[in-house]
């Protein structure tokens, strides 16, 4: 009964309703948006496991070690797999082709990573061509690989052409699992770099280490950077989780700016719903006073005029919200390159539906304020 | 025709609430559109900042920035031979190998950690990059443990300000001074010896050969010479162009987000605008008829609430920008994804991001006030007067 009474009070001035509701909607769906563009950014941190250790030269990432240092860190306790690596940087035909690829060593490296599912039979064909490389799912779609495909990479940190075949296109075990990346065997890399520049090899970039554990993350982290401390090479070992992070905290200052926009979009839409229902109230405060004469007390009308407000913004709100959905789906199309996981999050959608309902609640409350404290007499007098 | 403007404009000053809101709702549009293109703006200016025409950098071929070269000794010295690099006071030729790495600093703010530029230079880096000036401190002195930083490092990272020591490459060094790069990518950078560092860090190569061109023009000669030469696997570049291609990628993604953004959120302060021009339309209703029954033609009621429209869209424009303006006294510091490094730069407003903004401004208060303006100049007299 109630809520047909708000109904009927908020669509009493239709076209003013219809829009508000189609700013709000367009609103929330834009605030949806950029929660999503957020949290893509985190994805890679959200699909790390805490059971895996990242190992980098403590200077930073651009620095090498060495692969001796595999042993070593295989030998202490708790840890129980040990692969390794090189952020290869690689260009397929132009630098527009942007992917992350890696040169991996690939037999333990695909057992601490069962995230990424690849067929037995194509897994086998990888291991045992040196040639060989995998790539995600969507990575290969976005390129029209096919299995057995040669793909020929440019060298941007290590010069040259490398020429490489499709084994396998793995997929994610889970929908926030990357499937734009792409590996090959590091045996290749360091094979070459011993012909060419015998300086450079025998150096991995990063070493990935699985963990018995997960508690003794910590514990293991230490050991490891105490084995190495004073050596040519220091390092610098982490959760994945850290690592993760730390890439998200390199562009923390344009996250703040994402954030703070998205709390613009609200701003302006909290003016434009305040100023609805200010008309709509200036408009009705005839009634509102009749409705006081009748007896009804202040907080009675002060309800009836949240509950319009509050109707307005969240039938804007759910629209908004089911927007969402095909608008970051077209938005993810378009910067799949960038964002790999592009997906709308239930927290996004809480988010989302609060802020709906703060949009509501302030629009109503000058109105509320107005309604309540006009006197009955003067309330009367005003027609129109 | 007068009466009617300000008519227009004294309606906006009665109904103060309601114009303030909504011209507050197109001031945040302006507002946010204004900082996304000022951003974009400032990085742009700073990275193209800091190259200067007549230099040139020399990389490896294939490699996009000067953390991924390598340009040996012996190609070095190749380079050095050129004959169209100037010649410096002295008689020195104005030529400087430099090595690039990144290393791993802590945000003093956030505790962060972000990827920080060590340059190694050599004495002529000086005179190649005449931007760079002290401002604390001395030069640090070749073949010494000893670097000096950028005046955005000395701000805004932990252990890098004058007299502390900055561990890197399993060495100690002392900063010994602080210096202003202008506008520029520098100021973001930590400079010491070359030697020092190459022995320091491992590296038996440089990354980058920077020269002085003797005139401008010969820059497509020297591009020549290098391509044709079977002992050189480099490529140079302008060292303008070789900025700009550095920040394509950044400010690209700013100003798309920018104007995608923009195109959204203006949606909201157009319907904002038009509820506010309806219901101005609509309480007036008889104030309309009266006019038109004094002879004013629908010509000039049309006009009358597009103006008012317009003002509103002014004034939101105008607080918008103003509101803009005071952010550049800010500088962001984030990572520059193409190089992979931290760069610091601060918001840029110019005289054509203020048009674009007040144009856009503008537009979304015509948009708004167009069909409730037309529904005031298409109002039958009678029935509009009758409305009293």
């Amino acid at each position: 009964m109630l809520l047909k009474i708000l109904l009927r009070n908020a669509f009493r001035h239709k076209l003013r309703t219809v829009l508000t509701i189609c700013g709000i909607a367009v609103a929330i769906m834009a605030f949806g948006l950029l929660r999503t563009v957020v949290s893509a950014w985190y994805a890679g941190v959200e699909a790390s496991s805490a059971n895996r250790l990242i190992t980098r030269n403590a200077t930073s990432l651009v620095f090498p070690l060495p692969l001796a240092y595999k042993d070593k860190i295989r030998s202490i306790e708790g840890v129980t797999l040990v692969s390794y690596g090189n952020w290869f940087g690689g260009v397929y035909i132009t630098e527009r082709n942007f992917f992350a690829n890696f040169a991996i060593e690939p037999r333990v490296y695909l057992e601490q990573y069962p995230e990424y599912v690849l067929s037995g039979q194509e897994k086998e064909a990888f291991l045992r061509d040196r040639r060989g490389c995998i790539a995600g799912a969507n990575l290969a779609r976005r390129f029209n690989w096919k299995v057995g495909d040669n793909i020929t990479l440019k060298g941007t940190i290590f010069p040259g052409d490398w020429e490489l075949v499709l084994r396998g296109v793995y997929r994610g075990r889970e929908d926030n699992i990357d499937e734009n990346q792409f590996f090959f065997h590091w045996d290749y890399l360091n094979e070459s770099l011993r012909k060419t520049q015998p300086g450079r090899a025998d150096q991995v970039g990063f070493y990935v280490i699985t963990i018995a554990h997960a508690q003794e993350a910590a514990m293991i982290s230490d050991r490891i950077d105490a084995l190495f401390r004073n050596s040519f090479a220091e390092t610098h070992t982490e959760t994945e989780k850290a690592f993760q992070l730390g890439f998200v905290s390199l562009s923390e200052a344009i996250l703040t700016a994402i954030r703070l926009i998205s709390l613009v979009v609200i701003a302006i839409i909290m003016a434009v719903a305040a100023n609805t229902m200010g008309m709509s109230v200036r408009e009705r405060l005839g009634e509102y006073a009749v409705l006081k004469t009748l007896g009804f007390g202040n907080l009675y009308v002060s309800l009836i005029i949240l509950g319009e407000s509050l109707v307005i913004a969240l039938l804007g709100g759910l629209m908004g919200m089911a927007g969402t959905f095909p608008a970051s789906q077209m938005v993810g199309r378009a910067v799949g390159d960038y964002f790999p996981v592009f997906m709308v999050t239930r927290q996004t959608l809480c988010l989302a539906f609060s802020a709906a309902l703060l949009v509501g609640v302030v629009a109503s409350l000058f109105p509320m304020w107005r309604a309540s404290t006009v006197p009955v007499a003067e309330g009367l007098r005003r027609v129109g | 025709m007068g009466l009617l403007l300000a008519y227009s404009l004294r309606n906006l000053l009665t109904r103060k609430t309601t114009t303030v809101l909504t011209a507050a709702g197109m001031a945040l549009v302006v507002f946010a559109f204004a900082s996304i293109i000022m951003l974009a703006e400032g990085l742009e200016k700073t990275l193209v900042d800091t190259g200067s025409d007549d230099n040139v950098v020399v990389l490896r071929r294939g490699s996009g920035s000067e953390v991924q070269s390598g340009v040996s000794r012996d190609q070095a010295s190749i380079v050095e031979t050129l004959p169209e690099i100037a010649l410096g006071p002295g008689g020195k030729k104005l030529v400087a190998r430099e090595l690039v790495v990144l290393i791993t600093m802590t945000r003093r703010a956030s505790k962060a950690s972000a990827n920080v530029v060590v340059r190694g230079v050599s004495e002529t880096s000086f005179l190649l990059r005449p931007q760079v000036r002290l401002a604390a401190g001395r030069f640090p002195s070749p073949g010494l443990s000893e670097v000096m930083v950028g005046q955005s490092i000395a701000q805004r990272f932990q252990g890098a300000q004058l007299g502390n020591e900055i561990f890197i490459g399993g060495r100690n060094w002392r900063v010994v001074g602080v210096f202003h790069g202008g506008n520029t990518g520098f100021s973001s950078e930590i400079w010491g010896d070359v030697d020092q560092f190459m022995q320091a860090f491992r590296r038996p190569v440089y990354s980058s050969v920077i020269f002085r061109l003797s005139h401008s023009k010969l820059y497509s000669t020297v591009r020549d010479r290098m391509n044709g030469d079977p002992r050189l696997t480099l490529e140079a570049k302008r060292e303008t162009q070789y900025y700009r291609d550095q920040s394509r990628a950044l400010s690209t993604f700013l100003r798309v987000l920018g104007v995608t953004l923009t195109l959204v959120f203006s949606f909201g302060a157009v319907v904002g605008a038009m509820i506010t021009m309806h219901s101005a339309v609509a309480t007036r209703t008889g104030e309309i008829g009266t006019l038109r029954a004094l002879g004013f033609q629908r010509r000039s009621i049309l006009l009358a609430f597009l103006v008012e429209s317009l003002a509103l869209g002014f004034i939101g424009g105008a607080v918008g920008l103003l509101g803009a303006s005071f952010l550049q006294f800010f500088t962001v510091s984030t990572t520059n994804f193409q190089t992979f490094s931290e760069l610091a730069f601060s918001f840029t407003m110019t005289f054509d991001i203020v048009y674009k903004a007040m144009g856009f401004s503008l537009i979304m208060g015509f948009l708004g006030g167009l069909l409730p303006a037309l529904r005031a100049a298409r109002m039958n007299i009678v029935e509009a007067l009758r409305e009293v």
